[in-house]
Protein backbone atom coordinates (compact mmCIF):
# COMPACT_ATOMS: atom_id res chain seq x y z
CA UNK A 1 0.00 0.00 0.00
CA UNK A 2 1.27 3.35 -0.97
CA UNK A 3 1.93 6.58 1.46
CA UNK A 4 -0.06 10.03 1.58
CA UNK A 5 1.88 13.04 1.37
CA UNK A 6 1.69 13.58 5.25
CA UNK A 7 3.60 10.00 5.90
CA UNK A 8 5.87 10.25 3.86
CA UNK A 9 6.79 13.62 5.02
CA UNK A 10 6.68 12.35 8.59
CA UNK A 11 8.91 9.31 7.21
CA UNK A 12 11.89 11.27 6.00
CA UNK A 13 12.20 13.15 9.20
CA UNK A 14 11.96 9.90 11.74
CA UNK A 15 14.71 9.69 14.42
CA UNK A 16 15.92 6.94 14.39
CA UNK A 17 14.64 4.92 16.96
CA UNK A 18 11.48 6.63 17.03
CA UNK A 19 8.14 6.43 19.39
CA UNK A 20 7.32 3.30 16.92
CA UNK A 21 11.08 2.17 16.46
CA UNK A 22 11.10 2.41 12.91
CA UNK A 23 14.39 4.40 11.39
CA UNK A 24 14.94 6.79 8.90
CA UNK A 25 13.33 5.85 5.55
CA UNK A 26 10.99 3.17 6.45
CA UNK A 27 7.37 4.03 6.57
CA UNK A 28 4.87 5.27 8.77
CA UNK A 29 1.27 4.32 9.38
CA UNK A 30 -1.57 6.11 10.57
CA UNK A 31 -1.91 6.24 14.04
CA UNK A 32 1.85 5.35 14.71
CA UNK A 33 3.28 7.41 17.35
CA UNK A 34 6.47 8.33 16.36
CA UNK A 35 9.43 10.88 17.08
CA UNK A 36 10.62 13.27 14.45
CA UNK A 37 12.96 15.84 13.42
CA UNK A 38 12.09 19.56 12.88
CA UNK A 39 13.41 21.95 10.48
CA UNK A 40 11.88 25.33 11.76
CA UNK A 41 10.35 26.12 15.17
CA UNK A 42 8.49 29.08 15.50
CA UNK A 43 6.76 30.70 18.12
CA UNK A 44 5.31 35.15 18.44
CA UNK A 45 4.89 37.09 21.13
CA UNK A 46 1.97 35.54 23.06
CA UNK A 47 3.20 31.77 23.02
CA UNK A 48 6.97 32.67 23.01
CA UNK A 49 7.00 33.53 26.55
CA UNK A 50 5.54 30.43 28.09
CA UNK A 51 7.58 28.65 25.58
CA UNK A 52 11.04 30.55 27.16
CA UNK A 53 9.78 29.88 31.20
CA UNK A 54 9.41 26.47 29.93
CA UNK A 55 12.95 25.86 28.17
CA UNK A 56 14.53 27.21 30.81
CA UNK A 57 12.91 24.35 33.01
CA UNK A 58 14.63 21.74 30.62
CA UNK A 59 18.01 22.51 32.33
CA UNK A 60 19.45 23.27 28.79
CA UNK A 61 21.55 26.42 27.97
CA UNK A 62 21.43 26.55 24.52
CA UNK A 63 18.42 26.31 21.57
CA UNK A 64 19.33 23.39 19.28
CA UNK A 65 20.07 25.46 16.15
CA UNK A 66 20.05 29.26 15.89
CA UNK A 67 19.07 29.51 12.62
CA UNK A 68 16.08 26.54 12.95
CA UNK A 69 14.24 29.04 15.97
CA UNK A 70 11.92 31.72 14.66
CA UNK A 71 10.54 34.03 16.88
CA UNK A 72 7.78 36.98 15.62
CA UNK A 73 6.50 40.24 17.08
CA UNK A 74 3.07 40.24 15.58
CA UNK A 75 0.11 39.82 18.00
CA UNK A 76 0.20 41.94 20.08
CA UNK A 77 3.13 44.49 18.26
CA UNK A 78 3.31 46.97 17.78
CA UNK A 79 3.17 46.81 21.57
CA UNK A 80 -0.73 47.69 22.19
CA UNK A 81 0.07 47.93 26.50
CA UNK A 82 2.54 47.61 28.94
CA UNK A 83 2.08 44.10 29.09
CA UNK A 84 2.78 43.06 25.75
CA UNK A 85 5.46 45.03 25.60
CA UNK A 86 6.78 43.34 28.52
CA UNK A 87 5.98 40.13 26.17
CA UNK A 88 7.70 41.16 23.10
CA UNK A 89 10.84 42.33 25.81
CA UNK A 90 11.29 38.64 27.02
CA UNK A 91 11.07 37.29 23.29
CA UNK A 92 13.56 39.98 22.55
CA UNK A 93 15.97 39.26 25.08
CA UNK A 94 16.14 35.23 24.65
CA UNK A 95 16.57 36.23 20.96
CA UNK A 96 19.95 38.02 21.89
CA UNK A 97 20.94 36.05 24.00
CA UNK A 98 20.89 32.82 21.68
CA UNK A 99 21.56 34.89 18.80
CA UNK A 100 18.53 33.87 16.59
CA UNK A 101 19.19 35.25 13.24
CA UNK A 102 14.99 35.01 12.70
CA UNK A 103 13.32 37.60 15.38
CA UNK A 104 11.59 39.80 13.47
CA UNK A 105 10.59 42.82 15.69
CA UNK A 106 8.61 45.89 14.48
CA UNK A 107 9.65 47.42 10.83
CA UNK A 108 11.08 44.07 9.89
CA UNK A 109 7.96 41.68 10.73
CA UNK A 110 5.35 40.54 9.49
CA UNK A 111 2.50 38.64 10.48
CA UNK A 112 4.38 34.86 10.56
CA UNK A 113 2.43 32.90 8.23
CA UNK A 114 3.41 35.93 5.55
CA UNK A 115 6.68 35.90 6.57
CA UNK A 116 7.91 32.75 6.77
CA UNK A 117 7.25 31.58 3.12
CA UNK A 118 8.05 35.20 2.01
CA UNK A 119 11.86 35.14 3.88
CA UNK A 120 12.19 31.49 2.57
CA UNK A 121 12.28 30.51 5.78
CA UNK A 122 10.19 27.63 5.04
CA UNK A 123 10.89 24.85 1.83
CA UNK A 124 9.11 22.32 0.27
CA UNK A 125 9.30 18.79 2.77
CA UNK A 126 10.26 20.56 5.91
CA UNK A 127 8.55 19.73 8.86
CA UNK A 128 7.93 22.63 10.89
CA UNK A 129 6.03 23.26 14.68
CA UNK A 130 4.62 26.48 15.60
CA UNK A 131 3.28 27.30 18.44
CA UNK A 132 0.32 29.24 16.57
CA UNK A 133 -1.96 27.09 15.28
CA UNK A 134 -2.18 28.35 11.78
CA UNK A 135 1.41 27.25 11.54
CA UNK A 136 -0.26 24.60 8.76
CA UNK A 137 -0.30 27.30 6.31
CA UNK A 138 3.07 26.10 5.10
CA UNK A 139 1.25 23.13 3.93
CA UNK A 140 0.90 25.11 0.58
CA UNK A 141 4.70 24.52 0.26
CA UNK A 142 4.19 20.73 0.24
CA UNK A 143 5.65 21.05 4.25
CA UNK A 144 4.33 19.15 6.77
CA UNK A 145 4.22 21.79 8.99
CA UNK A 146 1.48 21.98 12.61
CA UNK A 147 0.69 23.97 15.69
CA UNK A 148 1.71 22.80 19.05
CA UNK A 149 1.74 24.58 22.70
CA UNK A 150 4.12 26.22 24.08
CA UNK A 151 6.05 23.48 25.88
CA UNK A 152 6.47 21.54 22.35
CA UNK A 153 7.77 24.63 20.97
CA UNK A 154 10.37 24.82 24.47
CA UNK A 155 11.18 20.82 23.67
CA UNK A 156 11.65 21.26 20.56
CA UNK A 157 14.03 24.35 20.54
CA UNK A 158 16.20 22.53 23.57
CA UNK A 159 16.33 19.07 21.29
CA UNK A 160 15.23 19.70 17.75
CA UNK A 161 12.41 16.87 18.14
CA UNK A 162 8.93 16.41 18.67
CA UNK A 163 6.50 13.50 19.33
CA UNK A 164 3.29 12.95 16.34
CA UNK A 165 0.52 10.49 15.74
CA UNK A 166 0.86 10.08 12.34
CA UNK A 167 -2.37 11.58 11.20
CA UNK A 168 -5.11 9.85 8.22
CA UNK A 169 -5.48 12.01 5.11
CA UNK A 170 -8.79 13.34 3.64
CA UNK A 171 -7.96 14.01 0.16
CA UNK A 172 -10.42 16.51 -0.99
CA UNK A 173 -10.24 17.28 -4.80
CA UNK A 174 -11.44 20.61 -6.34
CA UNK A 175 -12.42 19.82 -10.61
CA UNK A 176 -14.13 22.78 -12.45
CA UNK A 177 -13.74 26.67 -13.39
CA UNK A 178 -13.57 29.07 -10.87
CA UNK A 179 -16.64 31.58 -11.20
CA UNK A 180 -15.56 35.51 -11.12
CA UNK A 181 -14.89 36.64 -7.52
CA UNK A 182 -13.66 33.06 -6.04
CA UNK A 183 -10.76 32.38 -4.39
CA UNK A 184 -9.00 30.19 -2.28
CA UNK A 185 -11.19 31.50 0.73
CA UNK A 186 -14.59 30.81 -1.21
CA UNK A 187 -13.40 27.25 -1.76
CA UNK A 188 -11.87 26.63 1.83
CA UNK A 189 -14.90 28.13 3.48
CA UNK A 190 -16.97 25.78 0.96
CA UNK A 191 -15.04 22.71 2.76
CA UNK A 192 -15.38 23.55 5.74
CA UNK A 193 -19.06 24.26 5.58
CA UNK A 194 -19.16 20.42 3.84
CA UNK A 195 -17.17 18.57 6.94
CA UNK A 196 -17.67 20.83 9.59
CA UNK A 197 -15.31 22.42 12.33
CA UNK A 198 -14.24 18.85 13.14
CA UNK A 199 -14.53 17.28 10.14
CA UNK A 200 -10.72 16.66 10.00
CA UNK A 201 -9.96 16.97 14.16
CA UNK A 202 -6.81 14.74 14.16
CA UNK A 203 -6.07 14.16 10.73
CA UNK A 204 -3.93 15.56 7.59
CA UNK A 205 -5.68 17.50 4.51
CA UNK A 206 -4.16 16.54 0.94
CA UNK A 207 -5.61 19.37 -1.14
CA UNK A 208 -5.30 18.09 -4.91
CA UNK A 209 -7.31 18.56 -8.13
CA UNK A 210 -6.76 20.95 -11.65
CA UNK A 211 -8.63 23.66 -10.05
CA UNK A 212 -6.36 23.95 -7.52
CA UNK A 213 -3.23 23.19 -9.52
CA UNK A 214 -4.66 27.21 -11.07
CA UNK A 215 -4.39 28.54 -8.02
CA UNK A 216 -1.46 31.17 -6.95
CA UNK A 217 0.45 30.55 -4.23
CA UNK A 218 -1.55 33.03 -2.25
CA UNK A 219 -4.82 31.24 -2.52
CA UNK A 220 -3.09 28.02 -1.62
CA UNK A 221 -1.76 29.66 1.78
CA UNK A 222 -5.23 30.92 1.98
CA UNK A 223 -6.31 27.21 1.88
CA UNK A 224 -3.66 25.27 4.06
CA UNK A 225 -4.01 28.01 6.43
CA UNK A 226 -7.43 27.03 7.80
CA UNK A 227 -6.94 23.69 7.41
CA UNK A 228 -7.11 23.63 11.68
CA UNK A 229 -10.41 25.11 11.17
CA UNK A 230 -11.52 21.46 10.14
CA UNK A 231 -10.22 20.61 12.97
CA UNK A 232 -6.50 19.11 10.84
CA UNK A 233 -3.27 18.76 12.06
CA UNK A 234 -2.15 19.73 8.29
CA UNK A 235 -3.43 20.91 5.05
CA UNK A 236 -1.24 19.70 2.29
CA UNK A 237 -0.69 20.93 -1.32
CA UNK A 238 1.76 18.47 -3.88
CA UNK A 239 4.66 20.82 -5.07
CA UNK A 240 4.33 21.79 -8.17
CA UNK A 241 5.84 24.74 -10.94
CA UNK A 242 4.17 27.44 -8.76
CA UNK A 243 5.24 26.09 -5.66
CA UNK A 244 9.04 25.92 -7.51
CA UNK A 245 8.56 29.69 -9.00
CA UNK A 246 7.46 31.06 -5.75
CA UNK A 247 10.53 29.03 -4.01
CA UNK A 248 13.21 29.77 -6.43
CA UNK A 249 15.30 32.97 -5.50
CA UNK A 250 14.21 32.26 -1.68
CA UNK A 251 14.70 29.18 0.39
CA UNK A 252 17.45 28.99 2.70
CA UNK A 253 17.87 25.47 2.31
CA UNK A 254 17.13 23.41 -0.67
CA UNK A 255 13.90 21.49 -0.57
CA UNK A 256 12.76 17.84 -0.66
CA UNK A 257 9.77 17.32 -2.95
CA UNK A 258 7.58 14.54 -2.22
CA UNK A 259 4.06 13.45 -3.64
CA UNK A 260 1.62 11.36 -2.44
CA UNK A 261 1.65 7.38 -4.16
CA UNK A 262 -1.26 6.41 -6.24
CA UNK A 263 -2.08 3.89 -3.85
CA UNK A 264 -2.36 5.95 -1.35
CA UNK A 265 -4.76 5.21 1.45
CA UNK A 266 -7.06 8.04 2.67
CA UNK A 267 -9.61 8.00 5.33
CA UNK A 268 -12.11 9.95 2.92
CA UNK A 269 -12.15 11.58 -0.79
CA UNK A 270 -14.21 14.57 -1.24
CA UNK A 271 -14.76 15.55 -4.47
CA UNK A 272 -15.66 19.43 -4.60
CA UNK A 273 -16.96 21.11 -8.50
CA UNK A 274 -15.48 24.55 -7.42
CA UNK A 275 -18.14 25.74 -10.67
CA UNK A 276 -20.80 25.32 -8.49
CA UNK A 277 -19.35 27.85 -5.57
CA UNK A 278 -20.09 31.38 -5.17
CA UNK A 279 -18.20 33.71 -2.73
CA UNK A 280 -18.67 32.13 0.54
CA UNK A 281 -19.30 34.13 3.86
CA UNK A 282 -19.45 31.93 7.19
CA UNK A 283 -22.06 33.28 9.62
CA UNK A 284 -21.23 33.45 13.25
CA UNK A 285 -19.78 32.18 15.50
CA UNK A 286 -18.21 28.95 13.32
CA UNK A 287 -16.40 28.86 10.23
CA UNK A 288 -18.63 25.80 9.41
CA UNK A 289 -21.51 28.09 8.69
CA UNK A 290 -20.57 29.07 5.03
CA UNK A 291 -23.23 29.53 2.55
CA UNK A 292 -22.90 31.56 -0.41
CA UNK A 293 -23.01 35.26 -0.77
CA UNK A 294 -26.26 35.51 -2.84
CA UNK A 295 -27.97 33.96 0.45
CA UNK A 296 -26.00 36.50 3.33
CA UNK A 297 -30.08 38.32 3.58
CA UNK A 298 -29.56 42.05 4.70
CA UNK A 299 -26.75 41.78 7.45
CA UNK A 300 -25.26 45.47 7.99
CA UNK A 301 -21.88 45.88 9.28
CA UNK A 302 -20.05 48.12 11.12
CA UNK A 303 -16.14 47.30 9.98
CA UNK A 304 -14.61 45.63 7.47
CA UNK A 305 -10.83 44.14 7.82
CA UNK A 306 -9.09 43.17 5.29
CA UNK A 307 -5.57 41.25 5.90
CA UNK A 308 -4.25 38.59 8.42
CA UNK A 309 -2.19 35.53 7.96
CA UNK A 310 -5.30 34.13 6.12
CA UNK A 311 -5.54 36.68 3.28
CA UNK A 312 -2.69 39.42 3.75
CA UNK A 313 -0.91 38.73 0.94
CA UNK A 314 -0.16 41.19 -1.83
CA UNK A 315 -2.72 39.40 -4.28
CA UNK A 316 -5.17 39.65 -1.95
CA UNK A 317 -4.80 43.45 -1.65
CA UNK A 318 -4.84 43.67 -5.13
CA UNK A 319 -8.03 42.20 -5.26
CA UNK A 320 -9.54 44.06 -2.46
CA UNK A 321 -8.20 46.89 -4.18
CA UNK A 322 -10.05 46.54 -7.35
CA UNK A 323 -13.26 46.69 -5.62
CA UNK A 324 -12.46 49.55 -4.01
CA UNK A 325 -10.80 51.87 -7.02
CA UNK A 326 -12.72 55.17 -7.26
CA UNK A 327 -14.63 54.17 -4.74
CA UNK A 328 -15.49 54.92 -1.08
CA UNK A 329 -16.03 53.54 2.06
CA UNK A 330 -19.73 53.37 3.33
CA UNK A 331 -19.88 56.34 6.04
CA UNK A 332 -21.22 54.09 8.57
CA UNK A 333 -18.14 51.00 8.18
CA UNK A 334 -14.60 51.15 9.52
CA UNK A 335 -12.76 49.84 6.70
CA UNK A 336 -8.96 48.69 8.10
CA UNK A 337 -6.41 46.87 5.78
CA UNK A 338 -3.32 45.46 6.98
CA UNK A 339 -1.04 43.94 4.76
CA UNK A 340 0.94 41.30 5.93
CA UNK A 341 4.19 41.71 5.93
CA UNK A 342 6.79 44.88 5.61
CA UNK A 343 7.25 43.38 1.90
CA UNK A 344 3.64 43.63 1.05
CA UNK A 345 3.18 46.91 2.82
CA UNK A 346 6.28 48.07 0.09
CA UNK A 347 4.75 46.52 -2.69
CA UNK A 348 1.48 48.04 -2.02
CA UNK A 349 2.70 51.21 -1.84
CA UNK A 350 4.65 50.66 -5.08
CA UNK A 351 1.86 49.49 -7.16
CA UNK A 352 -0.83 51.99 -5.88
CA UNK A 353 -3.06 50.20 -4.16
CA UNK A 354 -2.09 52.15 -0.51
CA UNK A 355 -3.11 55.21 -2.78
CA UNK A 356 -6.72 53.56 -3.61
CA UNK A 357 -7.36 52.33 -0.07
CA UNK A 358 -6.24 55.64 1.91
CA UNK A 359 -8.10 57.42 -0.79
CA UNK A 360 -11.27 55.28 -0.55
CA UNK A 361 -11.84 56.16 3.33
CA UNK A 362 -9.95 52.83 4.40
CA UNK A 363 -7.24 52.75 7.65
CA UNK A 364 -4.09 50.69 6.44
CA UNK A 365 -1.81 49.81 9.44
CA UNK A 366 1.56 48.57 9.54
CA UNK A 367 1.82 44.78 10.09
CA UNK A 368 -0.21 42.58 12.88
CA UNK A 369 -2.29 40.11 13.42
CA UNK A 370 -4.06 42.50 16.31
CA UNK A 371 -7.83 42.66 14.64
CA UNK A 372 -8.33 39.30 14.15
CA UNK A 373 -7.97 38.04 17.58
CA UNK A 374 -9.52 41.28 18.80
CA UNK A 375 -6.51 42.80 20.39
CA UNK A 376 -5.85 45.73 19.08
CA UNK A 377 -6.22 47.98 15.53
CA UNK A 378 -9.94 47.16 15.43
CA UNK A 379 -11.97 45.48 18.58
CA UNK A 380 -15.89 44.97 18.35
CA UNK A 381 -18.29 46.54 20.74
CA UNK A 382 -21.00 44.99 21.68
CA UNK A 383 -23.73 44.34 19.07
CA UNK A 384 -21.21 45.48 16.30
CA UNK A 385 -20.67 43.21 13.59
CA UNK A 386 -17.66 42.71 11.11
CA UNK A 387 -16.79 41.67 7.83
CA UNK A 388 -13.45 39.76 7.73
CA UNK A 389 -10.91 37.78 5.64
CA UNK A 390 -9.81 36.37 8.77
CA UNK A 391 -9.86 32.37 9.65
CA UNK A 392 -12.09 32.13 13.01
CA UNK A 393 -15.59 33.93 13.90
CA UNK A 394 -15.60 32.60 17.44
CA UNK A 395 -17.61 34.23 19.82
CA UNK A 396 -15.97 37.24 21.11
CA UNK A 397 -13.11 36.58 18.68
CA UNK A 398 -12.90 40.21 17.69
CA UNK A 399 -14.06 42.07 21.02
CA UNK A 400 -16.97 42.05 22.76
CA UNK A 401 -18.64 38.66 23.47
CA UNK A 402 -21.94 40.10 21.90
CA UNK A 403 -19.96 41.39 18.35
CA UNK A 404 -19.89 39.31 15.68
CA UNK A 405 -17.79 38.32 13.04
CA UNK A 406 -18.57 37.29 9.03
CA UNK A 407 -15.81 35.17 7.70
CA UNK A 408 -15.16 36.19 3.22
CA UNK A 409 -12.55 36.32 1.22
CA UNK A 410 -11.29 40.34 0.15
CA UNK A 411 -13.69 40.77 -2.44
CA UNK A 412 -16.54 39.88 -0.50
CA UNK A 413 -15.22 42.01 2.13
CA UNK A 414 -14.41 45.49 0.14
CA UNK A 415 -17.33 44.64 -1.22
CA UNK A 416 -19.28 45.01 1.92
CA UNK A 417 -17.29 48.17 2.92
CA UNK A 418 -18.53 50.37 0.52
CA UNK A 419 -22.44 48.88 0.47
CA UNK A 420 -22.63 48.96 3.97
CA UNK A 421 -23.86 45.07 4.10
CA UNK A 422 -22.75 41.60 3.06
CA UNK A 423 -22.78 42.10 0.05
CA UNK A 424 -21.69 40.41 -3.42
CA UNK A 425 -18.55 42.09 -5.21
CA UNK A 426 -20.82 42.46 -8.36
CA UNK A 427 -23.35 44.79 -6.43
CA UNK A 428 -20.21 47.13 -6.73
CA UNK A 429 -18.45 46.03 -9.86
CA UNK A 430 -20.13 45.85 -12.92
CA UNK B 1 -4.83 8.95 40.43
CA UNK B 2 -8.40 9.53 41.85
CA UNK B 3 -10.07 12.53 41.47
CA UNK B 4 -13.60 13.79 42.68
CA UNK B 5 -15.62 17.17 41.64
CA UNK B 6 -18.67 18.83 40.83
CA UNK B 7 -19.56 19.03 37.03
CA UNK B 8 -19.58 22.38 34.98
CA UNK B 9 -21.11 21.15 31.70
CA UNK B 10 -20.77 22.58 28.49
CA UNK B 11 -21.66 21.86 24.45
CA UNK B 12 -20.30 20.94 21.40
CA UNK B 13 -16.75 22.84 19.80
CA UNK B 14 -15.91 25.05 23.27
CA UNK B 15 -12.99 27.13 21.40
CA UNK B 16 -9.70 28.08 22.88
CA UNK B 17 -11.35 32.18 22.01
CA UNK B 18 -13.61 31.30 25.33
CA UNK B 19 -11.93 29.38 27.41
CA UNK B 20 -9.31 32.31 27.65
CA UNK B 21 -10.47 34.81 25.34
CA UNK B 22 -7.53 36.47 23.56
CA UNK B 23 -7.93 40.14 24.74
CA UNK B 24 -6.40 38.57 28.24
CA UNK B 25 -2.80 36.77 26.53
CA UNK B 26 -1.07 39.70 27.38
CA UNK B 27 -0.72 37.87 31.01
CA UNK B 28 0.64 34.06 31.41
CA UNK B 29 0.26 32.95 34.96
CA UNK B 30 -2.20 30.19 35.51
CA UNK B 31 -3.54 32.26 38.51
CA UNK B 32 -4.06 35.37 36.30
CA UNK B 33 -5.47 33.67 33.26
CA UNK B 34 -7.93 31.39 35.44
CA UNK B 35 -9.76 35.04 36.89
CA UNK B 36 -11.26 34.91 32.75
CA UNK B 37 -12.07 30.84 32.11
CA UNK B 38 -14.63 30.60 30.14
CA UNK B 39 -16.09 33.86 30.91
CA UNK B 40 -17.37 34.78 27.69
CA UNK B 41 -19.78 31.55 27.55
CA UNK B 42 -20.47 31.29 31.67
CA UNK B 43 -19.70 34.48 33.16
CA UNK B 44 -20.22 32.76 36.05
CA UNK B 45 -17.82 30.13 36.08
CA UNK B 46 -14.62 32.25 37.34
CA UNK B 47 -16.00 33.34 40.81
CA UNK B 48 -18.33 29.99 41.34
CA UNK B 49 -15.30 27.39 40.44
CA UNK B 50 -14.41 25.37 43.45
CA UNK B 51 -10.45 23.27 43.38
CA UNK B 52 -11.55 20.05 41.91
CA UNK B 53 -14.33 20.69 40.47
CA UNK B 54 -14.63 19.12 36.77
CA UNK B 55 -15.46 20.20 33.23
CA UNK B 56 -17.61 18.02 31.06
CA UNK B 57 -18.23 19.42 27.57
CA UNK B 58 -19.02 17.60 24.26
CA UNK B 59 -17.23 16.80 20.78
CA UNK B 60 -13.67 18.58 19.73
CA UNK B 61 -12.83 20.68 23.29
CA UNK B 62 -10.76 23.51 22.86
CA UNK B 63 -10.93 24.17 18.95
CA UNK B 64 -8.88 26.91 17.53
CA UNK B 65 -6.18 28.08 18.96
CA UNK B 66 -2.71 26.49 19.54
CA UNK B 67 -2.46 29.21 23.05
CA UNK B 68 -1.45 26.92 25.90
CA UNK B 69 -3.18 29.65 28.33
CA UNK B 70 -6.02 27.89 27.93
CA UNK B 71 -5.43 24.50 29.41
CA UNK B 72 -3.44 26.91 32.09
CA UNK B 73 -6.41 28.71 32.79
CA UNK B 74 -8.08 25.89 33.37
CA UNK B 75 -5.94 24.24 35.74
CA UNK B 76 -5.59 28.02 37.23
CA UNK B 77 -8.96 27.76 38.08
CA UNK B 78 -8.54 24.41 40.04
CA UNK B 79 -10.35 22.07 37.54
CA UNK B 80 -9.15 18.89 38.39
CA UNK B 81 -9.84 16.88 35.49
CA UNK B 82 -11.53 17.70 31.79
CA UNK B 83 -14.10 14.56 30.78
CA UNK B 84 -15.10 15.47 26.68
CA UNK B 85 -16.79 13.34 23.26
CA UNK B 86 -13.36 14.18 21.83
CA UNK B 87 -10.72 16.71 22.02
CA UNK B 88 -9.25 19.36 19.78
CA UNK B 89 -5.94 17.83 18.77
CA UNK B 90 -3.61 20.92 19.79
CA UNK B 91 -5.26 21.17 23.45
CA UNK B 92 -5.36 17.05 23.58
CA UNK B 93 -1.30 17.61 23.36
CA UNK B 94 -1.47 20.79 25.02
CA UNK B 95 -3.25 19.03 28.25
CA UNK B 96 -0.93 16.24 28.19
CA UNK B 97 1.93 18.59 28.30
CA UNK B 98 0.90 20.99 30.75
CA UNK B 99 -0.15 17.72 32.66
CA UNK B 100 -3.73 18.63 33.01
CA UNK B 101 -5.96 15.25 33.08
CA UNK B 102 -8.02 14.57 30.22
CA UNK B 103 -10.45 12.03 29.40
CA UNK B 104 -12.08 11.52 25.99
CA UNK B 105 -15.32 9.51 27.47
CA UNK B 106 -18.64 10.30 25.23
CA UNK B 107 -20.69 8.03 27.15
CA UNK B 108 -20.36 9.42 30.86
CA UNK B 109 -20.80 12.91 28.80
CA UNK B 110 -24.49 12.29 27.16
CA UNK B 111 -25.16 10.83 31.05
CA UNK B 112 -23.64 14.36 33.16
CA UNK B 113 -25.50 16.95 33.86
CA UNK B 114 -24.30 19.91 35.44
CA UNK B 115 -24.14 19.90 38.97
CA UNK B 116 -23.36 15.96 39.01
CA UNK B 117 -20.59 14.97 41.34
CA UNK B 118 -18.22 12.79 39.31
CA UNK B 119 -15.36 10.52 40.53
CA UNK B 120 -12.31 9.84 37.97
CA UNK B 121 -10.00 6.97 37.90
CA UNK B 122 -6.91 8.13 35.54
CA UNK B 123 -5.24 5.16 36.24
CA UNK B 124 -8.45 2.73 35.45
CA UNK B 125 -9.36 5.51 32.77
CA UNK B 126 -12.81 5.67 34.12
CA UNK B 127 -15.74 8.14 35.23
CA UNK B 128 -18.18 7.57 37.55
CA UNK B 129 -21.30 9.67 37.87
CA UNK B 130 -21.53 9.28 41.58
CA UNK B 131 -25.21 11.44 41.28
CA UNK B 132 -26.64 8.08 39.33
CA UNK B 133 -24.35 5.46 39.69
CA UNK B 134 -22.99 4.70 37.12
CA UNK B 135 -19.70 4.35 35.71
CA UNK B 136 -18.26 4.57 31.89
CA UNK B 137 -14.67 3.19 30.53
CA UNK B 138 -13.06 6.21 28.95
CA UNK B 139 -10.46 5.62 25.74
CA UNK B 140 -6.80 4.40 26.67
CA UNK B 141 -4.03 6.50 26.29
CA UNK B 142 -1.07 5.29 24.48
CA UNK B 143 1.78 3.99 26.18
CA UNK B 144 4.13 6.51 25.12
CA UNK B 145 1.40 9.69 26.39
CA UNK B 146 0.91 7.92 29.47
CA UNK B 147 4.89 8.14 30.06
CA UNK B 148 4.36 11.89 29.70
CA UNK B 149 1.42 11.99 31.96
CA UNK B 150 2.72 10.17 34.39
CA UNK B 151 6.32 12.05 34.41
CA UNK B 152 3.99 15.10 35.49
CA UNK B 153 3.96 16.29 31.39
CA UNK B 154 6.47 16.91 29.11
CA UNK B 155 8.85 19.52 30.76
CA UNK B 156 9.79 16.99 33.35
CA UNK B 157 9.74 13.65 31.10
CA UNK B 158 12.05 15.51 28.57
CA UNK B 159 14.30 16.97 31.83
CA UNK B 160 14.35 13.13 32.60
CA UNK B 161 15.33 11.92 29.65
CA UNK B 162 18.14 14.59 28.67
CA UNK B 163 19.60 13.83 32.00
CA UNK B 164 19.67 9.80 31.49
CA UNK B 165 21.62 10.07 27.85
CA UNK B 166 23.95 12.92 29.07
CA UNK B 167 24.55 10.38 31.75
CA UNK B 168 24.94 7.61 29.37
CA UNK B 169 27.21 9.65 26.77
CA UNK B 170 29.70 10.82 30.30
Amino acid sequence: MGHTLAEKIIAAHLVDGGGNGSGPGAGVEPSDLVEVTVDVVLSNDITAPIAIREFSELGVERVFDPDRVVMVADHFAPNKDIKSAEQCQVMRRFAQAQGLPHHFDVGRMGIEHVLLPEQGLVVPGDLVVGADSHTCTYGALGAFATGVGSTDVAVAMATGCVWLRVPETIRVVYRGRLRPWVGGKDLILYTIGQIGVSGARYKAIEFAGPAVSDLSMAGRFTMANMAIEAGAKVGLFAVDDTTRAYVAGRGVRPGHEHRPDADAAYAEVVEVDVGQIEPQVAFPHLPENARPVSRAGDVSIDQAVIGSCTNGRLEDLRVAAQVLRGRRVSPGVRCIVVPGSQQVYLDAVREGLVEIFVEAGAAVSTPTCGPCLGGHMGVLAAGERAVSTTNRNFRGRMGDPESEVYLAGPAVAAASAVVGRIAAPEEVVQ
Amino acid sequence: MKLMGTVWKYGDNVDTDVIIPARYLNVSTPEELARHCMEDIDPGFAAGVRAGDTIVAGENFGCGSSREHAPLAIQGAGVSCVVAGSFARIFYRNAINVGLPILECPAAVEATQKGDLLAVDLGAGTVTNLSTGNTYQAAPFPPFVMDIIGAGGLVPFTRERLRASQAQES
